[in-house]
Order: structure tokens, then sequence, then C-alpha cells
């Protein structure tokens, strides 16, 4: 039905394109630990060793593990399986809360205690009115 | 050719389209905005900062569907050798360049007063920005090769190597930890945006997908006059 040449670009690109996929796969693959934007307390505690070099540490804040002495504050991350400590003074976003997810940019001291030199919120998928949260949490 | 594919037939058509895609746009966008804006709840968590939503998350839809679609007619245009395809691939693209651009910076607004930062090289954001590096490329190809077999050649392959990124910008959320948040809406179980908030979301794609449809028809139109005046190109 088609000519010979219209075979054989639909080959060509169809070679390409899998050639592609196919590499662009395994470039991110063998990347994993730098795509990732940040490591869960689990994943912290299976670390072989703790290097002084920058991380991210995400997960949740545990519920009322948020305490604030002087200027320096103290919370909790949790993924439900392990847990971490962090120290953090500084400027914290709107969204940080008990109980919502957070991402901290600082230094392991050990695989329980996190400096942390910058705190981001993660916000959920959800997105409601308040009268629905509130007619929600009722239930 | 077949008789369709003659430009003037197209042009009768598209070159009186956009003053009435243009009349369409405005009332869909006025509609839209009023509800993003006004009418629409604030979020329970994010309170009004959520408004930033109608605007980012269509832009980052319509950048990715002209993408894919552009990907498409080019390979398609390529294999059976159909010159229209690679004009409408043209005109379609600094659309799609636009509103990838609106995406990164209204992002950029929305994740300082939630997220706390400008900027975070979260896999989502990074191949955000490897999209608009492609529509860049996909466009500066154009102007390059004035030969025109080289310019449908070069901006094929283009197409092809920015395709595997559309994908990874799709499930980047699902693959890695992000600080983007997993996907809200979902073809097969049930949304996790209420339905007060889905409605201006969906008013506003409608009038972002007219945007780019009045600029591709311009484009278009523009093309087409361009291959009258050389009098014997054909589609």
């Amino acid at each position: 039905m088609y000519g010979r040449k219209v075979k054989l670009r639909f080959f060509f690109i169809l070679l390409i394109l899998l050639t592609f996929v196919l590499t662009t796969f395994l470039i991110l693959k063998s990347l994993e630990e730098n795509v990732v934007f940040f490591k869960s307390p689990s994943e912290i505690k299976t670390l072989a060793e703790i290097q002084n070099k920058k991380i991210r540490v995400g997960g949740m804040v545990k519920k009322d593990s948020i305490s604030v002495v002087s200027k320096e504050m103290k919370f909790i991350i949790t993924d439900f399986k392990s847990e971490i400590s962090v120290t953090y003074s500084g400027v914290i976003p709107n969204l940080f809360e008990e109980g919502k997810g957070v991402v901290a940019e600082g230094y392991l001291k050990d695989k329980n205690f996190f400096f942390a030199t910058k705190i981001l919120a993660k916000h959920d998928e959800n997105y409601m009115p308040p009268e629905v949260k509130a007619a929600m949490e009722e239930k | 050719m077949l008789k369709i594919f003659e430009p003037n037939k197209i042009f009768t058509v598209t070159s009186k389209a956009p003053k009435y895609v243009l009349a369409l746009f405005i009332v869909i966008l006025t509609i839209g905005l009023t509800e993003a804006l006004i009418l629409s709840p604030e979020d329970y968590k994010q309170s009004h900062s959520v408004r930033i939503m109608y605007v980012h998350v269509p832009a980052a839809w319509i950048s990715l569907g002209i993408f894919s679609a552009i990907t498409f007619l080019s390979l398609i245009g390529y294999i059976f050798k159909i010159q229209n395809f690679f004009l409408i691939s043209k005109s379609l693209a600094p659309s799609g360049l636009v509103f990838n651009i609106i995406a990164l910076v209204t992002g950029s607004i929305w994740g300082k007063p939630t997220w706390g930062t400008w900027w975070a090289w979260d896999a989502r954001i990074t191949s955000m920005l490897i999209l608009a590096l492609f529509y860049i490329l996909y466009l500066v190809a154009w102007r390059i090769y004035d030969n025109k077999d080289k310019a449908f050649k070069i901006t094929t392959i283009i197409t092809i190597l920015g395709i595997v990124n559309v994908p990874i910008i799709k499930y980047s959320v699902d693959w890695w930890n992000t600080l983007h948040q997993p996907a809200s809406i979902n073809i097969l179980s049930k949304s996790s945006i209420h339905i007060s908030m889905l409605f201006p979301l969906s008013i506003m794609t409608a009038a972002f997908a007219l945007f780019s449809l009045l600029i591709f028809l311009m484009k278009y139109n523009t093309e087409l006059i361009k291959i009258k005046n050389k009098g014997l190109d054909r589609l």
C-alpha cells in the first residue's frame, strides 16, 4: 500500500524514538540518587556513612512534636516507619504545620539528628474550600 | 495532494476564523477569570494563593499538549511527506512556548508563599525547564534552516528528542520524591480537587486553548500568505 521509502522512514523514526527512550531511561535510572528531591527518614537510616554534605530530608511533621525554645525550633520528621529530629532557626513557610508535609535542607549530625538550614513546606494533592474540610472532619 | 490541502481553500477558512475565535476567547476568559478570582472559594490550607493554580495548571497542560501535537504532526508529516503538517507544527510552537514560560513563572510565584522557595531543582520543575529549552530549540531551528527539507528533518528530530521528556514531566511526581504533590486529577479515580475549584480550572483551560488556537491561526495564515506570494509552492 505505502511505498518502500515511507516504510523505511517509519522504521527510522521508530528506531530513533526507541533508542532515545532507552537511553533516557538508563541515564535517569543511574542518576536516581540525584533526581530525587529529598530522602525519607527510613532512607537516612540505611545510609552507609554520614557525609558532611548538604542533603534534604522529607516527610510529615510529627503531631505535637514542634517545640520552640528562644529562637530555636525543634520538630520531628516522620515517614511513619522511622523518625528524625530536626533543629532549625529561621523563616518558616506559611504551610509549615504539624501533620503536614515538609522538606528540610541541611546537614546530618547522625542518623537521628539533623541541622536544617532551610525549611520548605510540601502540600498534598487535596484542594477544597474550608467548609468542606470542616464537614469532613466532623464525620 | 487532495483538493482540501490547497493553500487557497484553507486560507478562505483560516483567514476568517481569528475574529470569531477572539470573540469566544474573550467571553470564556471573562467567565474563567470571574470564577477563578472572585466566585471560587479559597482553599482550606493555602487560602487565596490557590487561585494561582487556575493559571499555572492550565498553562502547563496546554504547553504539554501542544508539544505532543507538534511531535505527532511532525512524525506523520515526515513519514508521509506532508508539508502542511510541518506548517501547522511550526505555527503551533510559539503559543506552546508562551504557556510553558507562564507555567514556570506562575509556579515560581506560587512556590514562594506555599513551599517557601522561588525555585527548587525538583524533577518536575527541571523537566518543565527542559521542555521550554526544546521549544526554543525547535523555534530557532526553523529560523536557521532556510532549506525547507533540511528544516523539516531537523525539527522532526528535535520533537522526537523532546517527546521523551513529556512522560517524564507527567510521571515525575510518581517516580521520584519531588516537592510537587502527586497528581490531583486522575481519569480513573475521583479527583482530589473539590468540584467548586475544578469548574474554574476547566474554564481557564478552555480559555487558554482558545488563545493558543488564535495565535496558531494568525501564525498559520502568515505561513499561507508566504506560500501564496512565492506562487509555486504547494502544500
